[in-house]
């Protein structure tokens, strides 16, 4: 149903069900709304005409009647409201278990790190029925990451982590657009989502011998000397970062946060603002001597440490899911 | 025979030259120029305003930093000129009052005060500022900002941080000082006049109008002085 | 009643008691300064339009083969710098307001004429830097100047445009100061608040916006000019800045500001529907309380143009649920408007059309603000064309065809000139016909998903119907636009002579003569009825001539 639609974009995820019925609902009212205007006007226009021997009737205005088309308006704009507040924070919140791509965009490309290791530039394949989750920065200026056909927008900032999801339903090629203005060619930054049946998504992650995200980073781990201070046997200068992804850590100053990806990126880029308590601000910054990748990466493999299963991908993989993994 | 448009032609003489042709009473046009003066200082609030929303979230942001740059600046210097700024306004307010009495003598002496008072404030303003030229705190390409954080003598200053805090500094006392040398400028015409005997009880809106700018401009600068030199001195 | 003459034997009127440059360009007199910004905006007028003709003919095929990439860029960047801070904010204001104002309360001037005057000038020196920027080369930040695009990335001319728009606000910040202290001080005997007419209500309303709101946009582009001269990094990530801070701080300012550019449409539109209706408004009370409740509101709405910026989800909650309460008001407005209509005794002269249409178009561009509001449905549409012909539908359906009604509506007053009626109801149903086909495929162009500010669609081809329609309506818009010039400069010398009312409408601008003398009114007028006293003017609108 409404699919290949003329003048309607494709509809290939399950946000793009949610967005189209709450579209849809708003244009029904607006037509109506517009419609009954329009009439009016048109009716008042013509019926009310200058006519000989026919006088304006001077009306001053009507309490009820303000009360009642304020009242009803607001109501229904309660409903656009509501349920577009609830697609919304659906369409923010990625899943649990999402499979993740590292996303850096700059002017004007998109690079796409999966956690598996492929990478991919201005093409992302993805595969249908899993949740994906994009984890996206700019080394430059902010830009969008735009898919059209699966209803999702997200600008991408430099300097810190947007986080975008969607779960595909239909295999096909779609486009992606920048959708923030970046400068000259904002309009060439254009590439395409590849959605593949799930046995393709296979073959072709496995074809290509790319070192897993999250491998990557334990040799930037080791190569940057993190280990020295983030130490897992005794208690080192630093925190030990073995499950500390997603849990709630306790700041010097009292606050309380949860050690997401923007936590984990901050810290190694500014490693002063935020300290757990107990530990002195020794850290040094590494900002301007790592890549947006290599942040990624290293990102990548704090996750990873002490997550329960056997994959060492670090973030959930879109390879197939077997049923112990979970 | 027609005037230049600016006179007011084709009018009945008013005794009161002051008296604009488009009002219709004395009072009309005082009222009108006292709400126009309020009206543009709430414009001049909101333009204030955008500056330290922005010096506040970074603030928050970036205590340590911007602690550690709010101790290089000269408590003494800045205190003098707050005090200078609020004598300032005393003198501002005594040449309203002198207006109001008649006393067209102690209007420009008043005034005349009030510029001196304002002059001292930008020379020593110009004093910090060349100090900040000369420690390479001002922002750009040689800015150097060693040091720690107040309280935690193992923490570094982020250098990029406090260009923040520097920039956010010369921005705001710069516009500050800008509206200054405006006052100032504003009471030189004024006292100009003054010393030509145009006020007095009968008109004295220019004089009390100018002082509300400055009493503005003073008040702003209550508000500079402790978010800028004050973070963090008990540390 | 005096009647003063000149040499010519002519009656003395403000545009014949003097001649001479200098006559002008020192003028005090808020009518002559209303026609020196007439002319000023309708350059500003023609030039943003022509950016905006190139635009549309780049935008005829998919592929980039009229202009280049930053060519382009800066065609819609000054498209909508022109437009926005030098046409759509002053027009109504400027023109409109300065003229009727005082006519309308029954004043002989504004309260400060000669801080008008320096609007005027404030307003050409922006201009001239805007002009400057334009032939220097030209600025491609896009209207909205985001950082560390605007601040780091880009060679254009952002200094000078910045400086242009920032001086043109002042011009604004004192255009809305004089209205404020006009209102409230210069108001004739009688003239009470709940006496006034709405467009004076109207732009009250919007010198309040004014006021309040052009400052922050003024500080912000102070720091955005002294990022780039000085590399400081308020606004940079890489120096440890906020682009984020940025966009609040400009859209603190850019929402209100597209009240500051409707509300006093919807007071002409007031004035124009009550005259052809023959009625006083329905529920004045209700549409003064609108038009303030509009201002108040409007300001604290500004994130939603943010939704996928990066703000948290329960600041975009906040923000669309405000969005939805200032969407009430301008709904209340057109139900009033409509009602007035009802059981009235309605002709159709241009001023009218030009009504009827600016309540159909303001309907349809205020629904699809409904859905940017959504937070759901803006996710996929925000930077497409869906908002681009959103604010089109505005800006253009709404404010620029009120804009049109109020000049012909007052044209007589203001020239002592009639238009000639059939051109003018002609080019009304041009503009309407040629608007529509313009902007309606865009909301389509917008879901189907191509984004904002592209140069180049020929990965996507399937959005070419689409814009090829939207050409041939801008051609035809354009048409329509020209009609008016063309006309009203050929009314000056051989329009009909105006009566002093020729529309039998309620209000004391009409009591004074078509055109009116330098002081307005020979003798206070002393005001002892309501607001759109339509039920005492007993007769009708006479028949187009």
């Amino acid at each position: 149903m409404l699919q290949n639609m003329p003048f309607w974009p494709a509809r290939a995820s399950t946000s793009a069900n949610n967005v189209d019925a709450l579209f849809i609902f708003l244009v029904v009212v607006s037509a109506l709304m517009t419609a009954l205007i329009f009439t009016m006007v048109i009716y008042f226009a013509v019926r009310y005409r200058k006519q000989a021997g026919r006088q304006a009737e001077q009306i001053e205005g009507s309490h009820a009647l303000e009360i009642t088309w304020s009242v009803i308006p607001f109501c229904v704009f309660m409903v656009f409201f509501a349920w577009g507040a609830y697609v919304y924070f659906r369409e923010r919140t990625p899943p649990p278990n999402s499979a993740e791509v590292y996303t850096v965009a700059k002017q004007w490309m998109w690079k796409f790190e999966h956690i598996e290791g492929q990478r991919e530039i201005n093409e992302l394949h993805v595969p249908v029925g899993r949740d994906v989750k994009m984890i996206m920065t700019s080394q430059d200026v902010i830009h969008s990451f735009f898919v059209p056909a699966f209803r999702v927008k997200q600008d991408v900032l430099p300097g810190r982590y947007t986080v975008a999801w969607f779960h595909p339903t239909k295999a096909g090629t779609y486009h992606l657009f920048c959708a923030e203005y970046c400068g000259t060619s904002h309009s060439g930054m254009i590439g395409s989502v590849v959605v593949m049946e799930p046995k393709d998504y296979e073959a072709w992650l496995t074809g290509g011998g790319n070192q897993p995200l999250a491998v990557t980073g334990e040799r930037l781990f080791s190569e940057l000397g993190c280990g020295t201070c983030h130490r897992t046997d005794t208690q080192g200068r630093g925190p030990n970062l073995v499950g500390v992804f997603g849990k709630p850590v306790l700041l010097e100053d009292g606050r309380t946060l949860t050690a997401d990806e923007n936590y984990i990126r901050e810290s190694i880029t500014d490693p002063s603002t935020k300290v757990v308590r107990g530990f002195k601000p020794v850290m040094p910054t590494f900002q301007g001597q790592i890549s947006d990748e290599q942040l990624n990466a290293l990102v990548a493999y704090v996750k990873s440490l002490g997550q329960a299963q056997s994959t060492q991908t670090g973030g959930k993989s879109m390879a197939a899911v077997t049923p112990e993994t979970k | 025979m027609h005037s230049s448009p600016l006179a007011t032609a084709n009018q009945p003489a008013h005794e009161n030259p002051a008296l604009l042709h488009h009002f219709a009473t004395e009072e009309q046009q005082k009222n009108a120029a006292s709400l126009g003066m309020w009206v543009f200082l709430a414009t001049e609030i909101m333009f204030f305003g955008g500056m330290f929303c922005a010096y506040l979230i970074y603030r928050y942001w970036y205590f340590g930093d911007f602690g550690a740059g709010s101790q290089s600046l000269s408590v003494p210097l800045g205190g003098t000129n707050t005090a200078v700024l609020i004598c300032s306004s005393l003198t501002v307010a005594l040449a309203v009052r002198a207006a109001q009495l008649g006393k067209p003598t102690t209007i420009v002496v008043c005034l005349i005060l009030t510029m001196l008072l304002g002059l001292v404030f930008l020379g020593i303003k110009g004093i910090e500022y060349h100090d900040k030229f000369v420690e390479h705190h001002v922002p750009g390409a040689s800015f150097n900002f060693p040091g720690h954080i107040p309280g935690h003598p193992d923490v570094p200053i982020n250098q990029q941080h406090a260009q923040i805090f520097f920039s956010l500094y010369f921005i705001m006392t710069g516009l500050h000082a800008l509206h200054m040398i405006v006052g100032v400028g504003l009471f030189a015409v004024i006292t100009y006049y003054a010393m030509r005997k145009r006020y007095g009880p009968h008109y004295y809106t220019p004089v009390e109008m100018a002082g509300l700018y400055w009493h503005f401009v003073d008040i702003i600068w209550i508000y500079l002085f402790p978010l800028l030199y004050l973070i963090d001195r008990h540390k | 009643m005096a009647t003063a003459v000149v040499e010519t034997g002519e009656r003395e009127t403000y545009l014949n008691r003097e001649y001479g440059i200098k006559s002008w360009l020192l003028t005090v007199d808020h009518k002559r300064i209303a026609l020196l910004y007439l002319a000023s905006i309708t350059l500003f007028f023609f030039i943003g339009g022509f950016f905006a003709l190139l635009i549309r003919l780049e935008l005829l095929t998919p592929a980039g083969d009229l202009v280049q990439a930053d060519t382009y860029n800066k065609l819609f960047t000054m498209h909508g710098q022109v437009m926005v801070f030098f046409f759509l904010i002053p027009a109504v204001p400027a023109v409109l307001g300065n003229f009727l104002i005082p006519l309308m309360i029954g004043a002989k001037d504004l309260a400060f004429p000669r801080i008008n005057l320096l609007s005027w000038y404030l307003y050409i020196i922006g201009g001239i830097l805007m002009l400057y920027t334009i032939l220097a080369g030209g600025v491609d930040t896009g209207w909205t100047f985001y950082t560390p695009l605007s601040t780091e990335f880009l060679n254009s001319h952002v200094i000078t445009a910045g400086l242009a728009v920032f001086v043109a606000g002042f011009s604004s910040i004192l255009t809305g100061l004089n209205f404020v202290v006009t209102t409230h001080r210069m108001r004739a005997p009688g003239m009470t608040w709940s006496r006034l007419p709405l467009f004076v209500w109207a732009h009250y309303a919007t010198s309040i916006i004014q006021l309040l709101g052009t400052p922050v946009l003024a500080i912000t582009l102070v720091l955005v000019v002294c990022e780039r001269l000085f590399h400081l990094g308020i606004f940079n990530p890489s120096l440890g800045g906020d682009p984020l801070l940025f966009q609040h701080l400009f859209w603190f300012y850019s929402h209100p500001a597209v009240y500051i550019m409707i509300l006093p449409g919807m007071g002409i539109i007031s004035e124009i529907v009550c005259c052809f209706s023959r009625k006083r408004i329905f529920g004045y009370q209700a549409m003064a309380m609108a038009l303030l409740g509009i201002a108040v509101v409007g300001f604290l709405v500004w994130a939603h143009h943010m939704f996928v910026a990066g703000i948290s989800v329960y600041a975009a909650i906040i923000f669309s649920l405000l969005s939805y309460f200032v969407a009430v008001p301008s709904a209340i407005k057109v139900f009033n408007w409509t009602a007035t209509m009802y059981k009235g005794s309605i002709t159709y002269q241009t001023p009218m059309l030009y009504a009827f249409g600016f309540v159909g178009l303001f309907t349809i561009g205020g629904l699809t603000g409904l859905f940017l509001a959504s937070l759901g449905v803006d996710i996929h549409v925000t930077d497409t064309y869906f908002v681009v012909a959103h604010f089109h539908y505005i800006m253009v359906g709404g404010m620029v065809m009120a804009y049109l009604a109020g000049m012909h509506f007052w044209w007589p007053k203001i020239s002592g000139r009639m238009y000639p009626e059939g051109w003018g109801r002609l080019a009304a149903l041009i503009v309407f016909l040629g608007f529509n086909l313009t902007f309606f495929p865009q909301f389509i162009l917008g879901y189907m998903g191509m984004p904002r500010r592209y140069w180049d669609y020929s990965r996507a081809p399937e959005f070419q119907i689409l814009n090829v329609l939207s050409t041939a309506g801008a051609t035809i818009l354009a048409v329509g636009y020209l009609l008016p010039m063309v006309y009203f400069l050929w009314s000056m010398r051989y329009g009909k002579p105006a009566p002093d009312n020729p529309w039998n409408a309620a209000g004391l601008e009409w009591t004074a003569p078509s055109p009116p003398t330098t002081f307005n009114f020979d003798q206070q007028p002393v005001v002892s009825w309501e607001a759109y006293n339509y039920d005492e003017i007993k007769q009708e609108v006479p028949v187009a001539q």
